[in-house]
């Protein structure tokens, strides 16, 4: 395309947003989508749209999995290579794919058609092997159903037509028209209870936002992303921040390997998370909201834009919510670009203003100082879905459920060998057991409670717990059978972590490549009984130095096991016989050095047949 | 300003203010705590960790966490020391390090703390990744083979020369330094006198026509290790002689 048509596309989709340096997330997103590529051109214009230097705008588009500087296909095809998904056949499916296009992962095809690549979990795991097709979500894959997925794509070139049967509950709305299913398997009294559409609100504000975070406290409610913060505390924090203008964020970036429970609150109960935010909005002192979402659920945006617009024509959001006068509050979507990192709350705020999604230094806290420098409030879809329910029924029915330290229930997202996959609230302090046998689970040799980022637990822990003093987790739980290899699992997680790592800080950035290396020269078979206490050492450096949650959690998959599975291990790294070391290679070593020379030694090649 | 406080440092008390971070505190009393992608005079980002320490027993980048009164900080034990190593060791395997005929060997602040922890070489193995050199501008080079991606070189300029020359593309292990233009750095507004240029720890940016000027056994960091004029400073203040 001409220059002067990338600046008259750049100008149009700047003209829609504004000039406001925050809003360059949705400038390049649009354009990429309008463009296929933000090319040196695209990015020059934006630079100049928004008066900011080339190179901020650069570092945003290369930070993104769903953005790119070069020229992408008018279909993507991104294939999702979750563990879970390659236990249900990737490695077929992305072979189906890649013959059907002749191009391989990461390639385009030369006319400029298809995009090929991998991507990380995009909440399918209950639906796997899945892909999306630019924002169109297929599941179920096989290497059939790939093959007729390009022809389809060839003949009627778009997307939304790969969709012919759509998936149950709203998943069928015009505006969503997916094929993903809710596989709601257990709904409980807390998260998925009878809807009353504004009553919470209503309840909230006939009280003073001081006596709302008293009801939250008594409620004693904790974060459900994972990391258990209580919520009532961080809303009193960010209550009394000083400051004229707060905001309150709804974190639905999900991305934790295995975890989708929050795209099924959003496809089912979305009013109940914006009460949820508009009640988190009244009780700070906030008169804007965000609701930042996954780039993978794209697809989800159109229907929750309608539902916000059927809250402000009702009066639950806009000018004096609920004709309370002086309460203003209304809420806008952010679209992620594909980023696990932008789930940690202060990357996800620089996302939000249009930055790379690196994390923040702590203090200040974003409840002092958050997005735009104002105090903020980031809580999870799930915590809010809890708050609206907690007004509507009062803290005590939430108490009643769970223990002590963890009131209330828990949607859990439960994936890989069990026959019953899909979403359970579940009463916390349940204990795995309980779990596995609810979604036909009982011969699991392993679980990943909490994704890649905690624990992995055998059959002689399942009597563990699920909830903040024990199995900590943003729900996902990933059931492993028998005839699983642990160790390939343990580097699938670390290589999620290496491509995920935003690179900011050294020992995430380089530690987990390091890390990640041994462990397959191990898996190679060529390690040596040192090996693992390098492992070790090099693990527990990169869980204490790194900068935020994502570098300090990265170590765990090896961590954990090395503790758990030891024998896994052991058995790998048997001292060579001869006293060789095993781990080094002396064939391709040689190669190394034929490569340099220019030539290859005689012996060496007589030895390759 | 409210009232100083005080806080230890691997067992010596000494002064802090409100707002001052622990690397800064325990600098003004001579204290050095190793860093590379700080440096006086910009916001510190905690990037590297290598100032990693321990606070009240938490584990914290001094560069960034503020000193709090009566906080009790370590910095030179096993454990920490053993980090910084390692960190370090990091650094030298991401990058492709060439001390023998590198330019900045002698003034290295990457070579120095090496030096410093003891290190005689890497124990990871090399990632040797490939990075591009841009020998574009008339007065400056920029070999991203010896970058550490510690980010100094990207707030001072823009911070305190204003002019945003530096920035960051790609991520996690394919994370680079990148310039103010689509390619070059001669079509940024770079100039050989901003203070990005020797901002930079390492050999990535380095003024042209200066190389191997100063003789080795002159070098900064062959009269005296990395950190030492922190500590010498301290020695003074100990004997009663002046404090800067």
């Amino acid at each position: 395309m001409a220059s002067e048509d990338i600046n008259r596309v750049v100008g149009e989709i700047g003209l829609r947003h504004g000039r406001e340096r925050w809003r360059l997330m949705d400038i390049v997103r649009d354009v990429q989508e309008r463009l296929g590529a933000v090319g040196p051109e695209a990015v020059d214009a934006i630079a100049g749209w928004l008066g900011i230097a080339r190179v901020e705008v650069e570092g945003v588009v290369g930070f993104y999995s769903f953005l790119s500087s070069g020229q992408r296909g008018r279909v993507v095809i991104r294939l999702c290579d979750d563990v879970i998904d390659r236990m249900a056949g990737y490695d077929a499916v992305r072979a189906a794919f890649e013959g059907a296009l002749g191009v391989k992962v990461g390639e385009t095809t030369p006319d400029g058609e298809f995009t090929l690549e991998r991507t990380a979990c995009i909440g399918m795991c209950d639906q796997a092997p899945a892909a999306l097709v630019n924002d169109v979500v297929v599941t179920n894959l096989s290497s059939d159903k790939a093959r007729v997925i390009v022809r389809m794509l060839r003949d009627q070139k778009d997307p939304s037509k790969l969709v012919h049967r759509f998936g149950d509950g709203n998943n069928s709305h015009p505006l969503v028209r997916s094929m993903v299913e809710n596989n709601l398997r257990k709904a409980g009294p807390i998260v998925f209870s009878g809807q009353t559409r504004g009553e919470a609100i209503r309840k909230a504000l006939a009280i003073s936002p001081a006596e709302v975070i008293r009801a939250i406290k008594t409620s004693r409610l904790r974060g459900r992303g994972g990391a258990g913060f209580p919520t009532g505390m961080k809303w009193e924090f960010a209550r009394a921040a000083a400051g004229d203008r707060k905001f309150v964020i709804c974190n639905a970036d999900e991305g934790e390997p295995g975890t989708f429970k929050d795209r099924v609150l959003l496809t089912e109960l979305p009013d109940r998370v914006f009460a949820g935010l508009t009640i988190a909005a009244y009780a700070v002192g906030a008169a804007e909201g965000i609701v930042y979402l996954r780039a993978e659920y794209a697809y989800l945006r159109r229907f929750l834009e309608q539902v916000l617009e059927k809250r402000r024509a009702d009066g639950l959001l806009g000018r004096s919510v609920c004709g309370k006068p002086g309460f203003d509050f209304d809420i806008r979507i952010q679209m992620g670009a594909g980023a696990y990192i932008c789930g940690e709350e202060t990357a996800l705020i620089n996302s939000c203003e249009g930055l790379r999604g690196e994390p923040r230094n702590r203090p200040p806290f974003p409840a002092q100082r958050g997005y735009l420098g104002c105090p903020t409030v980031v809580n999870n879809v799930e915590t809010l879905a809890c708050v609206t329910r907690i007004l509507e029924a009062g803290p005590a029915t939430f108490c009643e459920r769970g223990t002590h330290q963890s009131s209330g229930t828990k949607l859990l997202s439960i994936s890989g060998d069990c026959t019953l996959p899909g979403v359970y609230e579940v009463d916390m302090g349940i204990t795995l057991r309980e779990v596995l046998e609810l979604c036909g689970g009982e011969d699991a040799a392993a679980v990943q409670v909490g994704g890649p980022s905690r624990e992995m637990v055998g059959p002689a822990e399942f009597h563990r717990t699920i909830d903040y003093d024990d199995l900590a987790t943003g729900g996902a739980v990933l059931v492993f059978g028998p005839d699983r290899n642990i160790v390939e699992i343990v580097s699938a997680f670390m290589e999620f972590f290496v491509h995920e790592s935003c690179g900011f800080c050294t020992p995430c950035r380089v530690g987990t490549v390091l890390l990640k290396e041994k462990l397959d020269r191990v898996i190679a078979g060529r390690g040596e009984p040192k090996d693992l206490e390098d492992m070790l050492e090099l693990a527990e450096t990169i869980k204490q130095t790194s900068r935020c949650g994502l570098g300090q959690a990265s170590p765990n998959p090896v961590l954990m096991t090395l503790r758990s599975f030891r024998p896994v291990y052991d058995a790998l790294v048997k001292p060579d016989p001869h006293g060789y070391r095993r781990g080094f290679d002396l064939q391709a070593s040689l190669r190394e050095a034929e490569r340099v020379a220019g030539r290859g030694s005689q012996q060496h090649q007589e030895g390759v047949p | 300003m409210s009232d100083r406080f005080t806080i230890t440092v691997d067992g010596r008390e000494i002064p802090a203010a409100p707002g001052q971070t622990i690397l800064a505190a325990a600098q003004a009393s001579g204290i050095y705590i190793p860093r590379l992608c700080h440096m006086d005079g910009i916001e510190p980002v905690g990037a590297c960790r290598v100032c990693t320490v321990r606070a009240n027993g938490r584990v914290v980048a001094a560069c960034t966490q503020p000193a709090t009164a009566s906080m009790v900080v370590q910095s030179q034990t096993d454990e920490l020391v053993s980090w910084r190593r390692q960190l370090v060791e990091m650094l030298f395997v991401e990058g492709n390090h060439f001390c023998m005929f590198c330019e900045k060997s002698g003034s290295c602040e990457l070579q120095g703390l090496a030096y410093r922890l003891g290190i005689a070489a890497p124990r990871y193995e090399s990632i040797w990744p490939r990075r591009e050199v841009d020998a574009s501008h008339p007065d400056i080079i920029l070999d991203r083979n010896r970058c550490i991606l510690c980010g100094r070189c990207e707030r001072t300029s823009r911070d305190l020369d204003g002019k945003h020359v530096f920035g960051f593309v790609g991520r996690g292990i394919h994370k680079r330094l990148a310039v103010n233009a689509r390619a070059r750095l001669a079509d940024t507004g770079a100039d050989v006198t901003d203070l990005a240029i020797g901002a930079c720890p390492v050999g990535a940016i380095l003024r042209k026509n200066r190389a191997y000027r100063t003789p080795v056994g002159d070098r900064p960091f062959d009269r005296e290790p990395i950190g030492a004029p922190v500590e010498t400073r301290a020695e003074l203040t100990i004997n009663g002689g002046p404090a800067s």
